[in-house]
């Protein structure tokens, strides 16, 4: 370990170092002032991490003898995943005031699962990968029971920690069979080894096996059987925590470990990502047709997202790598708009979760029914939304590599979700209304929500400037 | 560079956008600003695209007014005009201060009715200004938003079924189109519309899941826009959303589907079906032919029972899509001219009918035919207008319906002389439904009570007629304006098909 190392980690130190200070200082101050400023503190900290990472001038330079690398492909990971949890946390706070569940904890957990994820997305190593994820997993089994008078709280957070520690079971069994067949835990190694000493089926077990963890943490189809009833049991800005980054982080280790480790044997897990991708598309789609608990649907959409997000990841190629990276974050963007506004559907002081009490929503409040629809058609895809041009790239780089039948399929699933999105719009402008909600939306909510809702359109124009360094980071992959 | 063309399809938006950020609160003032706001906007963009005539010259096959931006993903932004695209430009400007005059009876929600049809203006506008495919495909899609949001806010008793049976059929017509957009993109390696019209896509047959498929690649590709267009045309049997759409939609809503959103359909088949896919086209002239016949005959047939009367006018648009369609694959300079008129004729006469059930729809609340009959006797000037907008559907000589449909016709019989006499008995159908339409609603005695009081045309109304009139009678006794404009980009498509065709 020379002081190069520990520069390169730079960022996640002042993490560390941070929560780990706080955790101890506010243990000793138990008070809501300390809460809040712990709350805000992490706020700020978060973006001035996302900024290092930004400006870090140790890029491209494998740390630890190539355990983290920060090449360009993390670094974009790293800033998205660090800019949505501090989006979230500017949500969560007003909830959790309102419900009187500020706890100081709260921020630290989420802090300790951010810095799961930046370790995850930049693990040079299977150990490594490993051990991200279990920071990343252990804090969120924790915010998932936050509210714990609660059986359905406890009842979420109870079922993702059984599933979840199965599924990191499987990882690194996963892992162990890769490190018996090649003898290397390093990705460069295995890389190698694969080259020259061809497919084992040791390799080949020890993938399947890496494969179904990875699609458990994405919750691809069909590892998905927990999402609807996390995100259903969840305290509301949980679950759009966990709609959020953490599935950022997923699809990073994803594209990591299958390019970085298995860039090499392509046709070996390409089949397995389509069904993963074609099963999730649909299921994702028909399922979220039935649901009337808006927290249960966007969990379905979710699932849904995250196939057309693989299909990217199935077409290996530079230009499906950087499409997955530019839908991911449209993806993130729209989530934090529709859960910002989740998060304020309330009637007399209770909160409602009801897709059916937004009946007529758009006499209660135009302008947020107005946004929310954007937000909405925009998830469905339909232009000129950015939406309509994440799916556009998936599909463009399917039909470039060949793999005309799943971007057709995924279209057909993107007509029948296009109908659970558009019920809500049909809702809040032409439905029965019974009695309507009440309640109004924080500022800062409504900065959030209204900025989500903008960027949709402005994303038409100049899509963020994204393309660009999606390129990069797509490039960054896989050389 | 000329910034004309962006100016005319971003107006109408620009509006809209004024009117939902500075215009507030719920009051008879606020709506009544709307609705003066929607109308100033509609009618500067028509003076804008006054414009487009003066700088387009229609001597030149080529697009003119060209624009060109660096867009996203490697995309261009990029618009211009030929002679195809010009007429019906105008006939969306024409028609969108008329439907905004039309809407002045509506009461809830005006600033949302205003915004959502400026909206939709610029994306109508937009769709026959594009030259890139990913760009055609925005505009053509977007305008689902809008048009969901009209039928279900503003819509009649069943509006739910008609929004959603509206928005997921030409969802899924159009999701086709853009994976063949997408592949013709791979393959040409470039969006950029004229290029691609000269682009000469595989037609060698190819083997595609244990089938051998004549043409090729090609044949896939055109029967995805196919699809697209077809739907939204639409032609039979793609057709059954329509009357939904028709009889629950708002009068304006009415007004702006059958004046423009379905011109979209026909646009498409002359942009990218015919000068792409040559050879499939001539491969698909039958097929095309005998679904437009079927259209013509059966619609028309479906039209003379229906007891709505907007159902009526919905069906009797497909039949005369019909006359479009056939006019089109005949794929000669007469057939397509004629199709081009067409489309412009029943721009005008279709909005008049919808229009015109809407003025008795306003003041009695109903669409059933039986509830009406004697019209005429309290409302001559009515009728008059019923009567004359009716027989131009059917296509009496002087009217603009007459042309259109003549050039249509004659054009097809140059191809499929059996075809074209099935098509011509269409007209006879159309007249007896147009007849006794006439006659049920407007002679005879007055049976419904209500009818007795029942107030002629006001001054607003006469207001939002006399355009369509004028223009309807211009068109069919003086037509060659309108063929100036459009004869040298149809001649050099009809050439480039030709000689496509000789190879």
């Amino acid at each position: 370990m020379t002081h190069l190392d520990v520069l390169t980690i730079g960022p996640e130190l002042l993490l560390v170092i941070f929560c780990l200070i706080s955790l101890l200082v506010a243990s000793f101050y138990d008070s809501i002032n300390a809460s809040n400023l712990v709350f805000f503190s992490t706020i700020g900290l978060l973006i001035l991490v996302a900024f290092l990472i930004y400006i870090s001038p140790y890029k491209m330079m494998p740390a630890f003898g190539g355990a983290f690398v920060r090449d360009s492909f993390a670094q974009y990971f790293q800033i998205t995943i660090l800019l949505s949890v501090a989006a979230l946390l500017i949500l969560s706070k007003e909830y959790l005031v309102k419900y009187q569940l500020l706890k100081f904890e709260y921020p630290i957990l989420v802090a300790f699962s951010t810095l799961g994820m930046l370790i995850v997305v930049s693990s040079g190593n299977l150990l490594v990968l490993y051990l991200g994820i279990e920071i990343q997993s252990l804090s969120l089994y924790v915010i998932a029971t936050f509210r714990r008078n609660n059986l359905k709280s406890t009842e979420a957070g109870l079922k993702y920690f059984v599933l979840g520690s199965l599924s990191s079971g499987l990882m690194l069994f996963g892992s162990s069979l890769i490190y018996g067949s090649t003898g290397s835990i390093e990705f460069k190694e295995i890389y190698a080894a694969i080259n020259s000493g061809g497919f084992l089926l040791g390799i080949m077990a020890g993938l399947v096996f890496l494969i179904s963890g990875m699609a458990f943490k994405a919750s691809a189809v069909p590892f998905h059987m927990w999402t609807p009833d996390v995100y259903e049991g969840s305290p509301t800005p949980v679950t759009g925590f966990f709609a959020t980054a953490p599935k950022l982080a997923a699809m990073a280790i994803l594209l990591r470990v299958l390019f970085d480790c298995f860039g090499s044997a392509v046709e070996s897990w390409q089949q397995v990502i389509i069904i993963l991708s074609f099963c999730s598309m649909f299921l994702g789609s028909i399922a979220a047709i039935g649901q009337k608990n808006i927290k249960r649907l966007m969990a379905f959409s979710s699932i849904g997202h995250v196939g057309f997000a693989l299909i990217g990841v199935a077409c290996a190629t530079e230009e499906g790598i950087a499409a997955v990276l530019i839908y991911m974050v449209i993806y993130v963007i729209m989530n934090v708009g529709v859960f910002a506004f989740i998060l304020n559907m309330e009637r007399e002081g209770v909160a409602v979760t009801n897709i059916e009490s937004l009946a007529m929503y758009s006499d209660v409040s135009p302008g947020q029914a107005f946004f929310l629809a954007i937000l909405l058609f925009s998830l469905a895809g339909i232009p000129p939304l950015a939406g309509f041009f994440a799916k556009f790239y998936i599909f463009s780089a399917a039909i470039d590599s060949g793999l005309i039948w799943l971007a057709i399929s995924g279209g057909i699933a993107s007509v029948v979700a296009a109908f659970y999105y558009l019920r809500i719009v049909y809702l809040m402008y032409f439905g029965e209304s019974k009695e309507l909600l009440t309640g109004s939306m924080p500022v800062t909510h409504w900065i959030l929500f209204v900025g989500a809702a903008l960027l949709m359109l402005v994303g038409t124009v100049n899509l963020y400037g994204l393309d660009g360094p999606a390129k990069v980071a797509a490039f960054s992959l896989l050389n | 560079m000329n910034y004309l063309l962006s100016l005319v399809i971003f107006s109408p938006i620009f509006g809209a956008i004024i009117m939902s950020i500075f215009l507030r609160g719920e009051s008879e003032e606020a709506d009544r600003n709307a609705k003066l706001l929607a109308l100033v906007t509609t009618i500067a963009t028509l003076v804008f695209s006054f414009f487009i005539i003066a700088q387009f010259d229609p001597s030149i096959s080529d697009f003119q007014l060209v624009e060109e931006y660096e867009w996203i993903l490697g995309l261009k932004f990029k618009v211009g005009v030929d002679g195809i695209s010009v007429p019906l430009v105008l006939l969306t400007t024409g028609i969108m201060p008329l439907v905004v005059l039309s809407s002045w009876s509506i009461k809830t929600k005006v600033k949302q009715y205003m915004v959502c049809f400026l909206f939709l203006e610029t994306l109508m506008i937009g769709v026959f200004c594009s030259l890139d495919l990913v760009l055609f495909y925005l505009f053509f899609e977007s305008g689902l938003i809008p048009m969901f949001l009209i039928i279900g806010i503003w819509g009649g008793s069943n509006r739910v079924y008609a929004a959603f049976k509206f928005f997921l059929y030409t969802l899924l017509g159009s999701i086709l189109m853009l994976f063949a957009m997408l592949y013709m993109w791979f393959v040409a390696g470039t969006t950029d519309l004229p290029t691609l019209m000269s682009f000469e896509f595989d037609y060698s047959p190819m083997n595609l899941l244990g089938f051998e498929i004549t043409g090729g690649i090609q044949t896939l590709l055109w029967w995805a826009f196919f699809a697209s267009f077809a739907v939204k045309l639409p032609m039979w049997p793609f057709h059954t959303w329509l009357p939904d759409a028709h009889v629950q939609a708002p009068t304006g809503g009415s007004v702006v589907l059958a004046a423009v959103l379905l011109k979209m359909g026909g646009y498409g088949f002359i942009r990218f079906n015919l000068p792409m896919f040559t050879e499939a086209s001539f491969l698909f002239q039958n097929v095309v032919f005998i679904l437009s016949i079927v259209a013509i005959i059966y619609t028309s047939l479906v039209a003379l029972m229906q007891t709505d009367v907007k159902k009526l006018i919905a069906y009797s648009s497909v039949a005369h899509m019909g006359f479009v369609t056939l006019g089109i694959f005949s794929m000669n300079q007469q057939g397509i001219d004629g199709a081009i008129f067409q489309m412009l004729s029943h721009g005008f006469i279709s909005a008049a009918l919808f229009l015109l059930v809407g003025v008795v729809y306003d003041r009695m609340g109903t669409r059933e035919i039986n509830s009406y009959g004697g019209l005429a006797v309290n409302m001559p000037r009515y009728a008059l207008f019923f009567v004359f907008f009716t027989m131009a559907n059917v296509g009496l000589p002087g009217t603009s319906g007459f042309v259109g449909e003549f050039l249509a016709l004659a054009g097809a019989f140059q191809v499929n002389i059996f075809i074209t006499v099935l098509a011509t008995s269409g007209i006879v159908l159309s007249a007896s439904y147009a007849l006794w339409l006439s006659r049920r609603m407007l002679f005879g005695e007055i049976t419904n009570q209500r009818l007795t009081d029942i107030t002629d045309l006001n001054s607003r109304e006469k207001l939002v007629f006399a355009p369509l009139i004028i223009a309807t009678l211009l068109l069919g006794i003086i037509p060659m304006p309108i063929f100036e404009i459009i004869s040298y980009s149809s001649e050099s498509l009809v050439l480039d098909l030709l000689a496509e065709k000789n190879q």
